[in-house]
């Protein structure tokens, strides 16, 4: 407050002292390392930054769970996993480079704010080289941004959201899930076939960022197919109870009802609209269907059997038949006496790509490793064929098209998978209008 | 017109929940004098409950069958409920399926053994704290119990159906003359609302029309007066705070099928809960539910389309809005008393 | 010194000397043994506890003084953040305009609001404070995206347009800064087996929070501290004596707003990033929390709340199965999966048991907070063990007597 004669002319001068200061290294690190958290020793530490309290915790600790697996198998213990299968030869089981893998675990509580404090301190304090996990695209986008800033590798566990490679996407962050653009697109063409292309969606959508580009997304690719987009009501985060949006879903001459709700809400809107009957409802001689773009098998066990029948998109699903998905199923259950869920498997195999990032590139520097991943071709990690594009940092690959199973024979066994939509049909171009107004910007080594 | 009666109905579902709980949360209030952050917690229990009884329910011995192969291709291990060997499949699978409504009979002696080892154990000792120490307290405790049901249950929600009889719903508006299938409503939302007003009107009869109750009103309005005539008051208040657990827990018992119960229910309702507590005037206990359904009715108007597309998100504010506007011009919410939590 | 009397010049001299030795402090145990885990001398949560020191302590004013407990003061915080974020977008990634348009936004804030609130008292005061708190949670995370950037939160882009600090060179993010010396930097000292980190925005944080403690001081002294903590013991009084105590209680709630404003504002210096999360109900009950758990109307209870809270939430969340198997690896098998589970339950995702049972702990046994704690500590030292008599006090185990009259 002593400031406050702060005049005009001195303002400037501040600015201008400021801008240079920018311009000069900031004299004060410790310049003994080439790039931030070079590993010194005979070990190299990872972040894992998954959510171990709120409303995801239990995906959190799936998450965990895969990456200690992982952990594993790159430090050659185990039986491997998807190493045997994995189009790349480059690790050995060596750990990477040679160097001994360890890690350390946060809790981002899917907060913003705490997963950047969370990510900070296993940079600032415990040498972290690469941070990974999360299961929420706020969280994901703030941390990307974090270890932007660090000199990091981010590579991003559950997000769905464009915007993540995006908008705002950046230069050390990668993403090999998939997001709401490809759900639509790959979610599209089964509506179509199954339901017609004549008609009536109504979306309820989450308010805030996620929500909003997964129904962009999927009304921009229903509506191309014919459908027509009766009505979008936004509903607020954690509502609970979601009868009084669902009501109004009676009064309309909708015939379909897509809910871009995840995790506790979507159980719960789910829930209610089955409730409400709207599944056994005729509208315009046609039956009434209720969508769910984004599926998760952890969360649809809280619906119950509301969700058999109901289709929707994922990223992976434990009953792929293909070797990579054989394996790790195999390893991870042999472990923990269950299936692992698509945010443990995107877990995995990103901490698989990274470590062989790094064994190609044969630096831990985050720009050779950045380097390495850009336009990276693989294959054997459970999705078929998959391409890390190098402008946008975004894994293009096969997307499921999954359905609650009508009879399930044990309490994993919810999801069966409908259609294996190919890589080449949810491909979009990098400028994308949803995907526009971000920059990667250069790789930041620290 | 059709629009506004179903939110009226959801209204008054959502009210029911709120109604139940600001109505424990004010016999604590009123007749110990404790802000009770661990309310939101016993709510959470009750729910929990109803998962509780539905898993022992679903008890299974497991058999090998040679057929089938779980998901790493061993042999699969089939599940078999204990109840359904031994009554047969038959009544046994009845019995989990009527999970919920018998949870309330399992939920009554749990959730009042939980009020009093609360009071007796914990609160009892807060009674001459500064309230800000009561919350604290309070709080910590209900953090301890979500983690020690996280630990237990997981963090995910759990589906907990009604029974098969109450799935479906019922065609309203036939019933009054209006086209049919405009007015649907689901059985089991009918049922929770007839369920609240059953407890509340139970609730205030209690107190009403039985010495007991006589006795707790008039230690709300003078303890010391009532102490000196000889009666102990104070066991009757440890009563009242088991009653006010039980009523929380059936609310979640019943709420259960409603929303799926995860561990952190309580906390999300338990803000709004105060609100609607407070809204209603502190120590009233019509003035609570009577809040609870006001509040409940205006959030579900909040959230019409029509009102949306005016004024968009109020349907996330609509209750603190209402609270800051009922708290500026009745100074004590709608049935306050005057000296109340003043201080 | 400086208008304080000695005793006070004392305290402030200690508090500077610890703030100054923080990251030694704070850094106790060898790098590499098995106890480093424990260590809390990084840059991170070293900012965080001073700056929520400094959001606590500016609390105190309002919550200690007055006995006004508001349950909505994390919205200034968020309020604060955003204002800065904002101001780095626009102006300069300089942290002092930021910084100061940060407490006015807050202040004016807290000026409309707690003109508003303060019309009621008791917990009605309270419910209202809570319910504008939440309308800006819940506004700032969807209606008001475009504003606040939703569920991500505000940060930086390349394209702002920063208008002070002149074109953009390279591809990268500005980094904030005072003057040209950036707030992320930091001098290494390796020094007797251990690393200590003395970071720039530590201590920038530590300037700050220790000119706010000052100013708290100043305030619990002064005259108007006195009319505050007359509108505490009995504002009826003070109304016959001809006072109106509205002014007093208005004047603290905008000045602790501006505090938890400040807050928000270094928040933002130290990582450019507002998220609603701040301003959740949550949050507001934390600082409530550190108030309460260091201890309500003293001076360094608060801080003391602060960091205890702050380093249960950072040290203990990172404390995996792994680190325990890394400390019991002595103990035989059985024992040791008993004991790795034991402690398992409270660290890690168990984190959250440990602060639940933290607070119950504390309010039960030492109703003044943590700075009673230390009281009885040092009580104890310098009467040895000096056998008391009962006169000395007067509850010895602090058990409340039965209530005779509750309202």
């Amino acid at each position: 407050m002593s400031n406050i004669d702060l005049t005009r002319r001195r303002v400037l001068k501040t600015g201008a002292v400021a801008g240079a200061g920018l311009a000069l290294p900031t004299i004060f690190t410790s310049g003994a390392h080439a790039f931030t958290n070079e590993p010194m020793g005979g070990s190299v530490t990872l972040g894992f930054n998954v959510p171990q309290s709120g409303p995801y915790a239990d995906e959190g600790a799936d998450e965990l769970r895969a990456f200690q697996l992982a952990v594993e198998h790159l430090n050659g213990m185990g039986d491997g996993g998807m190493l045997n299968t994995f189009s790349s030869k480059a690790l050995e089981g060596n750990g990477i480079l040679g160097k001994k893998v360890e890690f350390v675990t946060g809790d981002t509580q899917t907060k913003s704010d705490a997963a950047r404090a969370s990510a900070k301190s296993m940079i600032e304090k415990d040498g972290a080289i690469m941070i990974s996990g999360g299961s929420s695209s706020g969280v994901a986008v703030a941390v990307q941004g974090l270890c932007q800033e660090a000199g990091v590798i981010f590579m991003a566990g559950l997000t769905h959201s464009n915007d993540t490679t995006g908008k705002d996407k950046k230069a050390n962050g990668f993403r090999h899930f998939f997001n709401a653009y490809m759900s639509g697109a790959a979610l599209a063409p089964v509506l179509a076939a199954r339901y017609g292309t004549d008609r009536n969606a109504y979306h309820l959508t989450a308010d805030y960022t996620w929500g909003w580009t997964q129904e962009e997304s999927i009304a921009a690719a229903t509506e191309a197919l014919g459908w027509n987009t009766v009505n979008k009501v936004r509903t607020p985060l954690g509502a609970g109870d979601f009868s009084s949006y669902i009501t109004p879903v009676l009064q309309t001459d909708a015939d379909v009802l897509i809910l871009n709700h995840y995790g506790g809400d979507m159980v719960n809107s789910l829930t209610n609209a089955v409730q409400f009957g709207l599944r056994d409802k005729m509208v315009n001689n046609k039956n009434f269907e209720i969508v769910v773009p984004l599926f998760s098998r952890l969360m649809a066990r809280g619906a119950g059997e509301n969700i058999q029948g109901i289709l929707g998109s994922t990223n992976w699903h434990w009953s792929l038949q293909d070797e990579g998905s054989k394996a790790f199923v195999k390893s991870f259950g042999t472990k923990y006496g269950f299936p692992p869920s698509q945010a443990a498997h995107t877990c995995y195999v990103q901490t698989l790509l990274y470590a062989d990032a790094v064994a190609r590139a044969g630096s831990f520097n985050p720009c050779a490793v950045a380097e390495a991943l850009e336009g990276y071709e693989f294959d054997g990690l459970g999705n078929g064929k998959t391409l890390y594009r190098a402008d946008d940092h975004q894994c293009f690959k096969d997307v499921l098209v999954v359905r609650g199973k009508e009879n399930p024979t044990s309490e994993f066994d919810l999801l069966e998978v409908v259609e294996v939509t190919p890589a080449s049909q949810v491909t979009y171009a990098p400028d994308h209008p949803m995907f526009a107004g971000g920059a990667l910007g250069a790789c930041n080594a620290g | 017109m059709e629009t506004i009666l179903l939110q009226l109905l959801n209204g008054l579902d959502k009210g029911s929940a709120y109604a139940l709980i600001a109505l424990g949360l004010t016999l604590i209030f009123g007749t110990l004098g404790v802000v009770n952050f661990a309310h939101g917690a016993i709510f959470m229990i009750g729910a929990f409950c109803a998962v509780t009884l539905s898993r022992i329910l679903n008890w299974s011995f497991e058999t090998i069958d040679p057929e089938k192969l779980d998901f790493l291709g061993n042999p699969a291990k089939i599940k078999t409920p204990y109840v359904e060997a031994w009554f047969g499949p038959e009544f046994g699978g009845a019995l989990i399926d009527w999970a919920v409504p018998l949870a309330i009979l399992f939920s009554i002696p749990i959730m009042i053994a939980v009020g009093f080892a609360m009071e007796r154990g914990l609160i009892k000792h807060f009674y001459k704290r500064p309230h800000a120490d009561q919350i604290l307290v309070t709080f910590g405790l209900a953090i301890v119990l979500q983690e020690v049901i996280k630990y237990f249950y997981g963090a995910n929600p759990i589906s907990t159906p009604a029974p098969d009889a109450f799935k479906g719903s019922f065609d309203f508006g036939a019933m009054l003359g209006f086209d049919p299938n405009m007015i649907i409503y689901p059985y089991w939302r009918l049922i929770y609302f007839g369920f609240a007003a059953v407890v509340i009107g139970a609730v205030f009869s209690f107190l009403q029309f039985t010495t007991f109750g006589m006795v707790v009103r008039a230690g709300m309005a003078d303890r010391e007066t009532v102490g000196l005539l000889g009666i102990n008051i104070d066991r009757r208040f440890t009563f009242m705070f088991g009653l006010a657990a039980a009523v929380a827990g059936l609310a979640g018992v019943m709420y259960a099928p409603i929303l799926s119960p995860n561990y952190h229910m309580g906390m999300d309702f338990l803000v709004l809960c105060f609100v609607v507590v407070v809204v209603g005037g502190m120590g009233s206990l019509p003035g609570a539910v009577a809040a609870g359904f006001l509040l409940g009715i205006l959030e579900s108007f909040a959230s019409m389309n029509a009102i949306k597309s005016i004024l968009p998100g109020i349907d996330q504010i609509i209750i603190y809005l209402v609270a800051i506007v009922i708290l500026l011009t009745r100074p004590r919410g709608l049935m306050g008393k005057k000296g109340v939590m003043e201080e | 010194m400086l208008g304080l009397n000695k005793k006070d010049t004392t305290f402030l001299l200690i508090v500077i000397a610890l703030t100054i030795a923080t990251p030694i402090i704070l850094q106790p145990f060898a790098e590499g043994s098995e106890l480093a885990q424990f260590n809390g001398g990084y840059p991170d949560l070293m900012q965080k506890i001073a700056i929520f020191g400094i959001f606590a302590v500016g609390f105190n004013i309002l919550f200690g003084l007055t006995g006004y407990l508001s349950f909505g003061h994390a919205a200034f915080l968020g309020i604060g953040s955003y204002a800065a974020v904002w101001m780095m977008k626009l102006l300069t990634m300089n942290v002092i305009p930021a910084i100061l348009l940060a407490m006015i936004v807050s202040g004016l804030f807290a000026a409309a609001i707690g003109y508003v609130s303060l019309r009621r008292s008791g917990i009605y005061f309270s419910i209202l404070t809570l319910a504008f708190a939440q309308m800006s949670y819940k506004m700032a995370y969807s209606v008001l995206t475009p504003l606040t950037n939703g569920e991500t939160g505000l940060q930086l882009s390349l394209d702002d347009p920063r208008i002070l600090d002149g074109a953009m060179e390279g591809t990268s993010l500005p980094v904030t800064n005072i003057f040209g010396i950036a707030m992320n930097s930091s001098y290494k000292l390796e020094a007797l087996g251990r690393v200590f980190t003395f970071n720039v925005g530590f201590y920038f944080c530590a300037l700050i929070a220790i000119i706010a403690f000052y100013v708290a001081i100043r305030l619990f002294r002064s005259p108007f501290g006195m009319m505050l903590r007359a509108v505490k013991s009995n504002q009826q009084r003070m109304t016959y004596t001809g006072l109106d105590p509205k002014p007093y209680t208005l004047a603290a709630f905008v000045i602790s707003g501006m505090y938890a404003g400040l807050a928000g504002g270094l928040l933002a210096a130290m990582d450019p990033l507002a998220g609603a999360d701040r301003m959740l109900w949550t949050a507001s009950g934390e600082v409530v929390i550190m108030t309460i758990l260091g201890g309500a109307g003293t001076l360094m209870g608060p801080v003391l709340g602060a960091g205890v809270i702050k380093y249960l939430e950072n040290i203990f969340s990172k404390i995996n199965e792994t680190v325990l198997h890394g400390w019991f690896h002595w103990l035989p098998d059985g024992i040791e999966d008993v004991v790795i589970w034991v402690f398992a339950r409270f660290t890690g995702e168990g984190w959250h048991l440990t602060l639940g049972v933290t607070f119950m702990l504390v309010v039960t046994f030492l109703p003044g907070g943590l700075v009673e704690g230390l009281k009885r500590i040092s009580t104890r030292i310098k009467h040895g063990s000096q056998k008391r008599d009962k006169y000395d006090d007067p509850d010895p185990e602090h058990r409340p007597e039965a209530s005779k009259h509750v309202a």
